[in-house]
């Protein structure tokens, strides 16, 4: 059964859900606007991962040192040149965009050649040394103190005020997902695909593989940066807590638990981890059992993520439904 | 068309994941009510510092059932995990969510210095009870109208603690420290003291915050030197002197407070007794008001107090006070501040009132482990015994605060080692 609307309802859809966290927001209370924003922030982060690890194959365990990247950038020009605080603020998204490629496209060096657990290794490692300079380069990090940002920036709209801010960072996101999906689904994104299907094939059909993958990780660097940017103006502190490991897993997760390959997937999965991590947490202690469990069961039972549900459900209708003829021609038989 | 219902279905499900949370906000309570958020590590390396921290102001508000001077008392804690981001978030929430007047504590001077500007930028009372980062107090101290400290900064200990180690006839000390702002703070007081009086710093090395294998740093201690300074938090506390034992090295050991504190003094051994550390306050004090608060403390959670149950619990017999004036109502964050910042309070350490820019003056004790009996109790255990107290310390000592404040904030390169070797 063939849906030639499928795309267009999918469109719809998203289109609708995100329309609704645009329109309830700012109705709830200021810490759920606080929360949301978050959310956002990490669903940029977590889709710029999905362009490695959905679409391309590549598990990277490094993507928090991009967002760590763009957030230290932000800080230090902020604090200590007082740049990009007023119109300057598009300067350094561009810049934290410029910086997170850059980063990749050094990392991208060491890391491309590797595959599967390997890159894996390597990328948890390059993380790691990201995390090393945010620590131990006090004179410019401001070591484990981190930085404090001052106010947020002001350029006729003041993003100090935090519900402004979230339009804005909803805007960023906006652009970040309909970026990113005109990418996967060009004719360089479907090679992406082909990559991960089968690369020996790929490459004996004549694509240069090793660019295609290098420049997807630098696209995703880029992305990852613009999360910085936003997550140290969203915070008003960048701290090498926020580079550390568990960011890159956080991110690696989102994408898991929404569904690899799908985009929305992340953001979902960023929408729901943010939503356990800081809400559950302030209810239980123990939440973190539950962020567990929850990981464990995707993995385990939606190997697709949360974004492969309605697919198996529309499986799992035709084969019943498919049972059921049978077993009306069974009886029929009789 | 069931494919197109179940698709619909699930995308609902999105949405409905993504605008989760929406319109869960309380509404502020009575006017009656005090509504105080404190941020301790409850999970993490640090959770049993975090749970020290609880008690304390916890004992307090038992004590008094809730109640300061008629304002019922709601008691809300965050987990910060000992980490400074993390801290940020949880006052996100207790000052949007949970509406609270003032948050207390965080433990880390770097949470502390992460804390105190969301207090500026939400206008929000913020009594840090715990971190100890000096500038809160004072370079920046004008930044942060709406802090009020009622611990202490970490260099004010070891300000008189360098100057006693000159009276002790020790001139060439090698320090060792964990590597973040508190470690840096504490050994750059040490320093300043101890060189103002003759004494030389002849290394400084940094382990990283949580090392709890120190194999890698204990050969590089100069043999040479007369003693060593060391500054450990949590779990450092306790590994650092049994290797330090075990690596044979038996030169007098001098420690910041948290090195020998009494969350970690009862799992220690006998390696630590001689050790000399320097803090505003001991479980060993023997006033009539620290017994009485050791006997309580000991009896509802079965362990010593440590300075960061005594900390809290002084700063909510604090906060006590400043409600006793206002009959129960809240004077508004800036005149709360105003109000904290005026005590006088005969405390569980000592007299204890607040210099002009709302840090702690107070005694600092001169502390030995040694083993011994205590307060009534028939065992005989080890305590941080009082060998000598400098009455009223402020956090600028006899530097002069114009003088003081002129100098950079200690850091891993201030003051320089002039006699590294």
């Amino acid at each position: 059964m063939k849906d030639g609307h499928a795309p267009r309802r999918k469109l719809l859809i998203v289109g609708a859900a995100l329309l609704a966290v645009l329109v309830i927001t700012p109705f709830s209370g200021s810490y759920v606007i606080v929360l949301v924003t978050h959310a956002l922030i990490f669903a940029i982060l977590a889709m710029s991962l999905d362009i490695l690890l959905g679409y391309t194959g590549l598990p990277s365990l490094g993507q928090a040192a991009y967002l760590g990247m763009g957030g230290y950038l932000t800080a230090i020009l902020a604090t200590r040149y007082q740049f990009g605080l007023d119109w300057t603020f598009w300067v350094v998204v561009a810049l934290g965009m410029l910086i997170g490629a850059a980063t990749a496209a050094f990392f991208g060096l060491f890391a491309i050649r590797a595959t599967g657990v390997y890159f894996l290794m390597i990328t948890l490692a390059l993380g790691m040394c990201v995390w090393g300079l945010a620590y131990r380069w006090n004179s410019v990090t401001g070591g484990d103190n981190g930085i404090v940002l001052p106010p947020r920036p002001d350029f006729g709209i003041q993003l100090a005020d935090d519900l402004t801010f979230f339009y804005v960072v909803f805007g960023f996101f906006l652009a970040s997902l309909v970026m990113m999906t005109i990418l996967v689904g060009s004719p360089f994104g479907r090679s992406l695909v082909g990559i991960r299907e089968n690369e020996l094939r790929m490459r004996i059909l004549g694509y240069n593989t090793w660019l295609h993958k290098y420049i997807a990780f630098i696209i995703a660097g880029a992305f990852g940066g613009l999360a910085g940017v936003l997550w140290a103006h969203a915070h008003g502190l960048v701290s090498p807590e926020d580079v550390i490991l568990a960011t890159s897993v956080d991110a690696l997760l989102m994408v898991v638990l929404g569904g690899p390959g799908t985009l929305v997937g992340g953001a979902l999965g960023a929408g729901i981890v943010v939503a356990l991590r800081e809400y559950l947490s302030t209810l239980v202690p123990w939440w973190q059992y539950v962020l567990g469990g929850v990981y464990v069961l995707t993995i385990l039972y939606l190997p697709g993520g949360l974004m492969s549900i309605p697919e198996r459900v529309r499986r799992w209708r035709a084969q019943s439904r498919g049972a059921g003829v049978e077993k009306s021609l069974e009886s029929a038989s009789h | 068309m069931s494919s197109g219902i179940a698709r619909s279905f699930s995308w609902g499900v999105v949405a409905a994941g993504l605008a989760f949370g929406a319109g869960v906000s309380r509404d502020a309570g009575a006017a009656q009510e005090l509504r105080i958020g404190f941020l301790a590590p409850t999970t993490g390396i640090f959770a049993q510092v975090g749970k020290d921290m609880t008690n304390g102001f916890q004992l307090y508000l038992d004590e008094v059932k809730g109640d300061f001077a008629g304002a019922k008392v709601k008691f809300i804690v965050e987990d910060e995990e000992g980490k400074p981001p993390v801290g940020v978030r949880k006052v996100e929430k207790l000052i949007r969510q949970d509406k609270v007047h003032m948050f207390i504590g965080g433990l880390l001077a770097s949470t502390g210095y992460a804390l105190a500007p969301v207090s500026t930028r939400l206008k929000t009372v913020y009594v840090a009870s715990i971190p100890a980062a000096d500038d809160l107090t004072q370079r920046d101290s004008a930044k942060f109208p709406y802090l009020v400290r009622t611990g202490w900064t970490s260099s004010q200990p070891n300000h008189p603690f360098g100057e006693w180690a000159c009276e002790q006839g020790y001139k060439r000390i090698a320090a060792i420290a964990a590597d973040y702002a508190f470690g840096h703070e504490v050994v750059g007081g040490f320093q300043k003291a101890f060189e103002a009086c003759g004494g030389r710093i002849i290394q400084k090395i940094w382990p990283p915050l949580g090392t709890i294998d120190f194999g890698p740093f204990l050969p590089a201690i100069k043999k040479d030197a007369d003693a060593i300074f060391t500054l450990m938090v949590g779990p450092m506390s306790l590994q650092f002197p049994k290797q330090l034992a075990s690596a044979g090295i038996k030169k007098p050991v001098l420690g910041g407070g948290t090195s020998y504190d009494e969350f970690v003094l009862p799992s220690m051994g006998d390696e630590v007794i001689g050790h000399v550390s320097a803090l505003q306050y001991s479980a060993a004090l023997e006033t009539p008001q620290n017994a009485a608060f050791v006997k309580k403390y000991r009896g509802k959670y079965g362990k010593v107090p440590s300075y960061y149950s005594e900390s809290n619990y002084t700063t909510a017999q604090m906060i006590h006070e400043v409600m006793k004036r206002t009959k129960g109502k809240w004077p508004g964050a800036q005149q709360f501040v105003k109000l904290l910042a005026s005590v006088k309070l005969e405390t569980a350490r000592g007299p204890v009132r607040l210099d002009e820019m709302k840090n702690p003056v107070h005694n600092v004790y001169i502390r030995k482990v040694e083993r011994k009996k205590l307060h009534g109790y028939d065992k005989d255990e080890l305590w941080n015994s009082v060998i000598k107290t400098y009455p009223n310390v402020g956090q600028f000592w006899k530097f002069g605060k114009n003088e003081f404040l002129k100098q950079p904030v200690y850091s891993r390169d201030f003051p320089p080692c002039k006699h590294c070797e």
